[in-house]
């Protein structure tokens, strides 16, 4: 019997949802507003009327899927959103490049979508309700270890579509085709629904019971930190650079929801609350962040018209409030002081620290080594934005375009300046922040937390960490700003005013050097190609012509580095599928004969089966 | 009062803070049989500099260049006063956090970092890259070592990691790292080497190499700070001597000279660490800040252990 499936329209509006829904919007709306310059020039007019449909569509069906409680009408938004999204990722389909990102996309895509499919059909076969309410009620009935296999499907299943490695490779061949404002909705907030699906149908619906769930997920965390970082560093497409450290900050959100399930299994509830709202904080500053450098990205990309970051520079002069904005970004995603990325990854470090306190033995050691992975994460983050800003908007022009290049109009910075705000209030308001990151967890993993501190300054975590650590944004800020005017206006009094004359730039007495003799992107992230050779594997290409073997007429020399799941996971994995497509395909010669006797051996077949059985 | 102390304390540290860079000088001078440049002699070019008013700065470069040398300073000196100084207090009071420390450190580095790519010159490029690299991998070591000492205290915050007064052997290999990671942070042999202009050797140098008058003076005074930070932070977290509460102004003194003697000693041994080494290749420099981090993951095994 085919079980009839009822599908009610029934909305959760519990502070996770909401939060969510909260995220989506805070991103979606500065990027709407942006996409009215940015489409404007570059479009004909039936092609804008399309992105405005898309994009509408688009932020409605996230809206749909972190809102509606039903498992069928999830998976039915669930794929509205990845198929709108693919629509979006082949947009400017004069790219053939646009086109091969898009089938990637879809094929990784689905593959999630089947899990996903997979883990509800076998939540339901047990629970018999499609109702995620009604699942969580009687998740006790599913037995532990096929509990074991549904976290691990569906841990997977949006793991693809949250961009952890080895799943990440659609992400940064996807991400940047789409037009910008696009870019940074998936960067920022859709990926983001990948996180809402493991929180909510892993942890909330599930339940969490075992160790092993919550450091499978730092693991492939701490892998999605450094793996996205160090590919990073390697990118000079500026898209694709940001779409790489979309990997690395998905991994920093999981370190902190994976650190709340071992909390759990560890029976440490108001650690657990606070290891999830370290999360949270994270993805909620990561949505503003990679939002913001998208859409700097994008201003800079119209005004270039290329995203190569080699053809940029000296930018900050030309288009100042794009550089002001995508430097607050810079600053945010290095984890600086005072801004939001500082305090998130604070709080993720506070919580690793509390594991490592409260485990004993290899345990501890375990949380060390999630620390040490964080903790050499933000170094390289810090330094490939270095290399990102400093390589796009300092220095001198690199090209033609460069040096021509004009500000974007008003509804295109007025944006980037709206969430580079963000990412001062976002770190300064850290206490009050956490106090409500701190009760959606606290509701989402069914602890109370009205009575519980959860506070940065000091007072430390009720039932979990009584003396912990403690920073303020404000004190840090007041810090900052009063000794840096103390010493500006402190030796101008004394000294008089600081006066410059422009002259040239040292070249040890050769006063012929151009731009060509810049320091260049590639010239930067060299001594981390070479440190993380075992992993990239570099190689290079030369191409040389010579005038009757002396004289040099031509030379081209390129630097590659391996992408190493693509070649050793997928491409053995394609080919190895069309290997056998094709030996599937000798059954197929098209003689009318052979598959008539098919179908006779068919009916033979079926009939001994009928008899047997 | 005991704010206003406090507040007096680090503008103190601040003032003396170029001495510690005289004193390993000086020191170096003195075993290789030489006389050597004064005690003060950070002072005076640090005057010499400020009396400079008009600086030529590269044609290529933009307000975030003129910027910096503040940004740097500035991050310097917050993070400072998260430090526990003499008595075991930061002026920051409870506030202090140990791993905020490295992220406002890192806060300096990023504007210097930006304002050597920015005069369009490949030396401060090549600084600029050099600095990030060896950065970033000492950032685990110093985090790792971080964690064990705050282990042992069971809290991130300096008051209690320097308030804790009891000593354990992990403190000696934290300490032992964190010393490691200091020569990389302060750019001394054999991982950099401040009193050469080379460009195959250059990296701090190579950043500020575009840099004049005042904005030279404040930038080299921001690292005399840097290293007197990572100094106090060795010295304080490590050998923790906390001063009970409501002392008199004498134990207060006596606690001043104990801090003062574990500078000077910080310095010996850095000063002889300096001699005894060569420079090494920058793709060595990887070799050291793995033995270092091998080091603070033996420190955090100890700590985890309750030794």
């Amino acid at each position: 019997m085919i079980p009839s499936i009822t599908a009610s329209f029934a909305f959760l509006n519990d502070p996770l949802s909401l939060f969510f829904v909260f995220v989506i919007l805070l991103i979606s709306a500065p990027a709407a507003v942006y996409s009215v310059g940015y489409l404007k020039g570059g479009y004909s007019g039936g092609k804008v009327k399309l992105a405005w449909f898309l994009l509408v569509l688009f932020v409605l069906s996230m809206l749909a899927v972190v809102s509606v409680s039903n498992l069928v009408l999830f998976l039915v938004f669930w794929e509205i959103m990845s198929l709108v999204s693919y629509f979006l990722v082949i947009f400017d389909a004069g790219h053939e490049k646009s086109v091969q990102a898009g089938t990637v996309y879809i094929v990784m895509t689905h593959f999630g979508t089947a899990l996903i499919t997979a883990a509800f059909l076998i939540m339901y076969s047990y629970t018999n309700s499609f109702d995620v309410l009604t699942v969580k009620e009687a998740a006790y009935l599913i037995p532990d270890g096929v509990k074991g296999a549904v976290f691990l499907l569906l841990f997977f299943g949006f793991g693809a579509k949250a961009g952890i490695a080895p799943l990440h490779i659609w992400l940064p061949m996807a991400h940047p085709q789409a037009p910008s404002h696009i870019s940074s909705i998936m960067s920022g907030v859709m990926i983001k629904v990948g996180i809402y699906g493991i929180i909510r149908f892993a942890v909330f619906t599930m339940g969490i019971t075992q160790l092993w769930q919550g450091r499978l997920v730092m693991v492939f965390a701490a892998v999605s930190c450094l793996v996205g970082v160090i590919y990073a560093l390697m990118e000079h497409d500026i898209k694709k650079l940001l779409a790489f450290h979309s990997v690395e900050n998905i991994g920093i959100i999981l370190l902190g929801v994976g650190g709340s399930m071992i909390f759990i299994a560890m029976n440490q509830p108001a650690l657990a609350v606070f290891s999830m709202a370290a999360g949270l904080y994270h993805l909620v500053n990561h949505a503003i962040f990679k939002g913001l450098l998208f859409l700097g990205a994008g201003s800079v990309y119209k005004a270039v018209g290329a995203r190569d970051m080699e053809k940029m520079g000296g930018l900050i002069k030309l288009m100042p409030y794009t550089a002001f904005a995508f430097l607050a970004g810079s600053m945010a995603i290095s984890a600086l002081p005072p801004l939001n990325g500082f305090i998130s990854e604070w709080l993720t470090f506070q919580a690793i620290f509390a594991g490592a306190l409260k485990s004993a033995g290899n345990g501890a050691m375990f949380w060390v080594a999630a620390a040490a992975a964080l903790a050499l994460t933000s170094g390289l983050a810090a330094a490939c934005f270095v290399k990102a800003f400093s390589v796009t908007f300092l220095a001198a022009p690199r090209s033609a375009k460069a040096q021509a290049a004009e500000e974007s109009p008003l509804s295109m910075t007025a944006p980037m300046l709206f969430l580079a705000a963000l990412t001062l209030v976002f770190g300064l308001f850290s206490p009050q922040i956490l106090r409500l990151l701190a009760g959606i967890s606290g509701s989402t993993l069914g602890v109370y937390t009205r009575d519980m501190k959860f506070s940065v300054l000091n007072y430390g975590i009720t039932g979990g960490l009584e003396n912990a650590g403690s920073i303020s944004g404000w004190l840090v800020l007041a810090a900052l700003v009063f000794s840096g005017l103390a010493v500006f206006f402190g030796f101008r009094l004394l000294y008089g005013k600081q006066s410059f004359t422009p002259g040239r730039t040292w070249g040890c007495g050769y006063y012929a050097a151009d731009s060509r003799s810049e320091y260049t992107a590639t010239a930067f992230s060299k001594p981390f190609r070479i440190f993380f050779g075992f992993f990239l594997m570099p190689y290079r290409k030369i191409e040389k012509a010579t005038h009757g073997g002396y004289h040099l007429k031509y030379f081209r020399y390129e630097t590659h580095t391996t992408p190493f799941f693509r070649t050793f996971f997928y491409e053995p994995a394609v080919s190895a599928s069309f290997q056998l497509a094709k030996t599937v395909r000798r059954m197929q010669p098209g003689s009318i004969h052979l598959y008539l006797a098919y179908i006779f051996a068919t009916i033979i077949a079926l009939l001994i089966f009928r008899g047997k059985f | 009062m005991e704010h206003g102390l406090r507040i007096l304390q680090v503008l103190l540290i601040v003032a003396a803070a170029p001495l510690v860079g005289g004193l390993i000088k000086k020191i170096k001078n003195l075993v290789r049989m030489r006389r050597g440049a004064p005690l003060l002699q950070p002072y005076w070019n640090f005057f010499k500099l400020l009396g400079k008013s008009d600086e030529v700065i590269s044609e290529h470069a933009s307000w975030l260049f003129k910027a910096a040398p503040y940004a740097v300073i500035s991050s310097a000196a917050a993070a400072l006063l998260l430090v526990p100084l003499f008595g075991g207090f930061a002026a920051a009071g409870g506030m202090g956090d140990i791993v905020a420390v490295l992220f406002i450190l890192a806060l300096g580095r990023f504007f210097m970092a930006l304002a050597g790519m920015d005069a369009a010159s490949a030396f401060g490029g090549m600084g600029s890259s050099r600095e990030m690299f060896i950065s970033s991998l000492a950032e685990p070591a110093a985090l790792v070592s971080f964690f064990a000492l705050a282990l042992n205290a069971g809290s991130t915050s300096f008051a209690a990691i320097a308030g804790n007064g009891v000593f354990h052997a992990s403190s000696l290999t934290a300490g032992f790292a964190l010393f490691m990671v200091a020569i990389a942070e302060t750019s001394r042999l054999p991982v950099d080497n401040r009193e050469t202009h080379l460009e195959l050797t250059m990296v701090h140098e190579a950043m500020a190499l575009e840099y004049s008058g005042r904005s030279l003076a404040i930038l080299e005074y921001a690292s005399h700070i840097r290293q007197m930070l990572w100094f106090s932070l060795i010295a304080g977290v490590i050998f923790p001597l906390p001063l009970p509460a409501g002392c008199g102004a004498a134990l207060a003194a006596a606690a001043a000279l104990v801090f003062v003697l574990k500078l000077a000693a910080l310095a010996l041994i850095m000063a002889f660490t300096e001699i005894s080494l060569a420079k090494m290749r920058l793709f060595r420099v990887p070799d050291l800040l793995m033995f270092a981090f091998v080091a603070a993951l033996a420190s955090a095994i100890l700590a985890a252990g309750g030794y």
